[in-house]
């Protein structure tokens, strides 16, 4: 695939055999115990100005998958295809033009913002390493342009961290995302850390922002009520692996894997009546380990359908494909 | 034993906390109570109140907290005029308390055998081995498996689900009548979480134990309490069972709140209905009604004067707008 030859009808991300394994150290020279097998095979594509959700449990590698992605952390195999190019063979220089298109948006607020630097300074630290706006009016003014974006006052320009609430700093975080104007930006937990009447404000001001800046966002939570709301596509991790890909509206009508079905029935509804009414999967144990994973289907040690072959074969991701919809299981749910 | 109407008891009370910026009113009138057998839930976000009004009935309160006013009646007993050994005695034996991390209430340096007996040593005057021995009956009835190896291990080498079940079991070893449980599943992963309710839920059923489960997750509330609370800048805005609460709320933080959150079974894709503003600031409360200037049904009474919790068709309601006869659903429709 050479360089400028990617149009949109072509995935703008496009994930091969991604891995990243941790090395665990021990013993006083730190040789290498075994590893963490965070991100363990996952193949995934996300189309432009899509919106693909990723859920999973703790431990399930969906952060450290966002940010393998974008070379936070460094793999450790598998390519990263992004509008046509592997940018896991570039350069550094190169390395940092890709980073002008792909932007991040922290979980917790609070540690993702320097307390000593004030929202300009924030914002303008973006616009400065790229080279983006000359100092001045044309750097100001662009500032004042992504703080109206996300819908901050301009009075705000001046002020730290510590003057603003949960929301209103993940809103400058979201700015800063944006400053660069970048076309595809990792949400990881962008909402999680805020209260819960504040969480909707946020899911809208992404939403808006989606369409007016034709984004392509990948949005990783563990909230699956909220990567529903927001997503076209939901992925669904278990200890490293994607198990389950589908387009958001069937994922909850009709999951295929029964560690997503699990999930879902898990799932607390505000409706006093219907949760009396519901009937829930409750998984036995606790979550595999990343560091010593089960043999074949991770998922079989809770799964209330394992059989032998679970424990001899590895279900590939499309063992159950129909269209965009697909699951690594051998003995599927039901329709 | 003096006789008494309920198992816990609440009447205006009022808990004030010295800051630096001056004094927060973070329980401001609160009164409830709670029967026997029930489970009550109370919601909230940040500066709600939720927490401290639990701290305030379990005599926890930081240092620069005092309960100012009101009372506390639990079986009759009034529970502000108690000296701190006495507090101690009902704490170990006949309220418990759960809290978010379990990690910060089980102390890492003692096994946690050692620490689930340690009610029962103290109170019960249990020897050391009987007291093990006990704990790992605990362990069994809240679901640990192994029990007789884990009560071995130190909190570390347990998963957050095994210490928040471990946290319970060192809870229900005096056979208390009152749990209170402060988002006991928040930090858990929503598999986890499941199981931990279903838990609670079996313990409430079998031994009778009334609960307050203190959450801001209103599918959780919806799953397991029989009445609620909602709770906004120390006050109680909202009382009532809790198929009522959800089926008609006759406060319009209720009524935005269920509407603002993304619900894992709504079909149709509509932007989410968020509550505008942020939850106010604890030292510098607005007059007048305190949800007002996030308030879509606000009259211009609300700005000037605070109503006070009377009956509202089927709840207790803080709100004008309601008081007055007006059905929010209808307001909304009518425009």
């Amino acid at each position: 695939m050479g360089a400028g030859s990617w149009t949109p009808a072509e995935p703008l991300l496009a994930v091969r055999g991604l891995k990243t394994w941790f090395p665990i150290r021990s013993g006083v020279v730190g040789r290498v115990a075994g590893h963490v097998h965070a991100v363990d095979g996952v193949d995934l594509t996300i189309r432009q100005g899509e919106t693909l959700g990723l859920v999973g449990e703790s431990g399930c590698g969906k952060s450290t998958l966002g940010r393998s992605i974008l070379r936070l952390v460094e793999p450790t195999a598998g390519e990263v295809y992004f509008k046509g190019r592997d940018i896991l063979r570039l350069g550094s220089s190169e390395m940092r033009r890709m980073r002008r298109e792909m932007a991040i948006i922290f979980q917790d607020p609070f540690a993702s913002l320097d307390p000593r630097q004030n929202v300009e300074d924030i914002l303008g630290e973006a616009l400065d390493i790229h080279h983006l706006a000359p100092a001045g009016k044309q750097r100001r003014e662009r500032i004042l342009e992504l703080l109206g974006l996300v819908g901050l006052s301009s009075d705000y320009a001046d002020r730290y961290p510590h003057e603003f609430s949960g929301g209103q700093r993940q809103r400058i975080g979201i700015a800063r995302a944006l400053a660069v104007d970048p076309s595809f930006i990792v949400c990881d937990e962008p909402i999680s850390a805020l209260d819960v009447s504040i969480q909707a404000q946020i899911i809208n001001l992404l939403e808006e922002l989606q369409d007016r800046l034709h984004l392509t966002y990948l949005f990783i939570a563990h909230d699956l009520s909220v990567v529903k709301h927001i997503s076209d596509r939901i992925a669904v991790m278990y200890v490293g692996k994607v198990v389950e890909v589908s387009p958001a509206r069937d994922l909850y009508r009709s999951p295929r894997h029964p560690y997503t079905g699990s999930l879902l029935s898990a799932i607390p509804i505000p409706d006093p009546r219907l949760e009396k009414r519901r009937e829930r999967i409750l998984l036995t144990g606790d979550v595999a380990s990343p560091v010593n994973p089960p043999s074949g289907c991770r998922f079989r040690t809770r799964c209330f359908k394992a059989q032998p072959r679970c424990a001899a074969e590895e279900p590939p991701l499309d063992t159950v494909s129909l269209g965009d919809h697909q699951a690594a299981c051998f003995f599927p749910l039901e329709a | 034993m003096t006789s008494f109407a309920h198992l816990l008891e609440l009447e205006d009370v009022h808990t004030h906390l010295q800051l630096k910026q001056g004094v927060v009113q973070a329980v401001n009138g609160v009164s409830f109570s709670v029967d026997a057998g029930e489970t009550l839930g109370i919601v909230g976000e940040s500066g709600s109140g939720k927490s401290m009004t639990a701290l305030s009935i379990m005599g926890l309160l930081p240092r620069r907290g005092a309960v100012v006013k009101g009372r506390i009646r639990f079986k009759g007993r009034e529970l502000t005029a108690l000296s701190e050994d006495e507090m101690e005695q009902i704490r170990g034996t006949d309220v418990a308390m759960i809290f978010q991390d379990p990690m910060t209430s089980l102390n890492p340096v003692y096994r946690t055998g050692w620490q689930v007996g340690e009610p029962l040593r103290i109170h019960r005057h249990m020897k050391m081995r009987a007291s093990i021995a006990a704990a790992t009956g605990l362990f069994k009835k809240v679901g640990i498996p192994e029990a007789e190896k884990r009560v071995r291990e130190y909190p570390h080498m347990f998963s957050g689900g095994m210490r928040q079940r471990a946290m319970i079991g060192m809870g229900l070893s005096t056979r208390p009548s009152l749990l209170i449980a402060d988002e006991p599943t928040t930090a858990l992963d929503v598999t986890i979480q499941a199981q931990i309710l279903d838990l609670l839920r079996t313990l409430n059923q079998e031994a009778g134990t009334a609960t307050i489960l203190i959450t801001h997750n209103l599918g959780v509330v919806a799953g397991m309490c029989d009445r609620v609370i909602v709770m906004y800048a120390g006050r109680i805005v909202e009382q009532g069972r809790t198929e009522d609460v959800f089926a008609h709320p006759e406060h319009p933080y209720t009524w935005s709140l269920l509407r603002s959150i993304p619900r894992i079974d709504a079909d149709e894709h509509l932007p989410l209905r968020a509550i505008e503003g942020s939850p106010p600031d604890m030292v510098r409360l607005p007059p007048g009604c305190k949800f007002q200037p996030r308030c879509p049904f606000a009259i211009s009474r609300c700005a000037t004067e605070e109503p006070e919790l009377i009956t509202v068709r089927e709840q207790l309601a803080r709100c004008w707008v309601t008081q007055d006869g007006t059905s929010l659903d209808q307001a909304a429709a009518g425009g």
